[in-house]
């Protein structure tokens, strides 16, 4: 492939993940419009909401000011190695800050400075791992310092919620969870959540989450049931959009679950905010996009 | 419901959480940078009396040599809860514009110095940036950084509704009252 086309191709994915929400999310905020009070503050907030995911789309903006950290999984096929995808991006990373798809949010954590292009140690977030076919699969995600911040983990038993080392237990941290971030994580939010794994996969686990669309249902049985269960519940407590009140909290909550060492349980919950940026492309090896792998 | 310039201290103590504003004249972003160096006794490059602070890190371009904002929302204000109270106080700073609400300490310092506490719709970066007409300057760009920078903004209807008010009421404070009560009956 051209790297030059590779490149192209990678903008044009960061733009519309940067301005462009999935269809899956807006189809579920819409659906908590029709449900809030006429005239709430809750209601005023899913329309501004409305609005902005618009007007992002029209004026090819981003959603979200806090264009966030750059998360970036890739699918290698035989005919493309990581340098030469990591240069390609990092190139349209710089091109997007540039022209305004990005924020300027890559810090160094000693000095303070910033780098002015989303490039430094750990900026973009790469995860590569080898294609199952021929194509070249790239998924990213925008996570914004927001929802990031209201993210937790838990480690059970935990006395203070009373929550011991089972599926109630595990209910009784996400609902802490949802209560703990009110509207501080741009709500309504959607939970990632991985069920034991040691402290590091456990939080990645749950961020992997968010690739799954919010209309699919769990293969697992018994998850299928608490993501049923948890949203519908959190959905009872008030919080509503921002956290000014009303029936919408949650948007969606996806679980999954790693083994654990016998002495750890962790509950990891990774929140995602409203603006839930994520889409993914499939490349051949002649540079086409053969395939965009989120609807927005 | 209007509020323009000048900020008066009159104007903002009329206003009751739960009401919707829209806000005309020119306002200052500052977040963390910004909050920080001003506690540690830095001197403020714009005039803080009456003004409204906006918790916002912008993305801002330039484009034939004059700034365009392409998204402003408002960032986490909670960061900011050691300072802002103090803040408020020595300057005369007569609101915040941010999100997520911030603690009792700023609660207590609106009730004392006649301020508020404005919530825009977080995430909400294009609608509000529309509303952000001219941009007149930017101050301590280089050393802060272009998000962390004090940008001056001319906004013009900019929506954000009151949480918290210069009387001691907090909406925040209220919610999360009732869904904690809510979750105990939950469990």
């Amino acid at each position: 492939m051209d790297a030059k086309v590779l490149q192209q191709n990678l903008l044009e994915l960061i733009r519309r993940t940067s301005s462009q929400l999935p269809t899956d999310v807006a189809r579920v905020i819409d659906k908590g419009w029709r449900k809030e009070k006429k005239d709430s503050t809750g209601k005023y907030a899913l329309e501004v909401i409305r609005d902005n995911i618009g007007m992002a789309k029209t004026k090819s903006q981003p959603l979200c000011q806090d264009t966030g950290t750059i998360i970036c999984y890739v699918d290698l096929p035989s005919w493309m190695d990581e340098n030469t995808f990591k240069k390609a991006y990092d190139k349209a990373v710089v091109k997007a800050t540039k022209v305004g798809y990005l924020r300027q949010n890559s810090v160094d954590s000693i000095t303070g400075q910033n780098s002015g292009t989303n490039l430094g140690p750990g900026n973009p977030a790469y995860h590569f791992h080898p294609a199952k076919g021929k194509g070249l699969k790239v998924r990213m995600m925008l996570k914004g310092g927001g929802s990031e911040y209201m993210s937790t983990q838990y480690s059970l038993p935990d006395n203070r919620i009373g929550a011991g080392r089972d599926l109630e237990g595990v209910r009784k941290c996400l609902l802490d969870a949802v209560l703990n971030a009110q509207g501080k994580g741009c709500g309504p939010g959607i939970l990632g959540v991985c069920i034991g794994g040691d402290r590091g996969s456990g939080y990645l686990a749950a961020k992997e989450e968010f690739f799954r669309t919010l209309d699919d249902v769990n293969e697992d049985p018994r998850l299928a049931k608490m993501e049923k269960l948890i949203l519908k519940e959190a959905n009872t407590l008030g919080i509503g959009p921002m956290g000014f009140g009303g029936e919408t909290t949650l948007l969606g909550v996806k679980i999954t679950h790693r083994n654990r060492v016998p002495a750890s349980f962790f509950v990891s919950v990774a929140y995602m905010c409203w603006a839930f940026r994520r889409n993914g492309i499939m490349m051949t090896e002649n540079g086409k996009i053969s395939r965009w792998l989120y609807e927005s | 419901m209007l509020l323009e310039a000048p900020f008066t201290e009159e104007k903002i103590r009329a206003l009751k959480v739960g009401d919707k504003v829209e806000i005309s004249g020119l306002i200052f972003t500052g977040r963390d940078a910004v909050h920080k160096y001003l506690h540690d006794g830095g001197k403020p490059p714009v005039d803080l009396k009456d003004s409204i602070i906006y918790h916002c890190g912008p993305v801002v371009v330039k484009e034939k040599g004059k700034w365009v904002v392409k998204a402003a929302g408002p960032t986490t204000s909670i960061r900011e809860e050691p300072y802002q109270g103090p803040l408020m106080e020595q300057f005369g700073i007569r609101a915040v514009i941010g999100k997520g609400g911030m603690g009792p300490k700023t609660l207590e310092y609106c009730q004392k110095v006649g301020a508020v506490y404005f919530h825009a719709i977080g995430g909400a970066a294009q609608v509000l940036a529309e509303r952000v007409i001219d941009v007149p300057n930017v101050h301590m760009a280089e050393e802060l950084g272009a998000p962390e920078a004090i940008w001056e903004f001319v906004v013009d209807k900019f929506p954000v509704v009151v949480t918290m008010d210069s009387h001691g009421n907090s909406l925040h404070e209220q919610v999360l009252a009732e869904s904690k009560g809510r979750l105990e009956k939950l469990l």
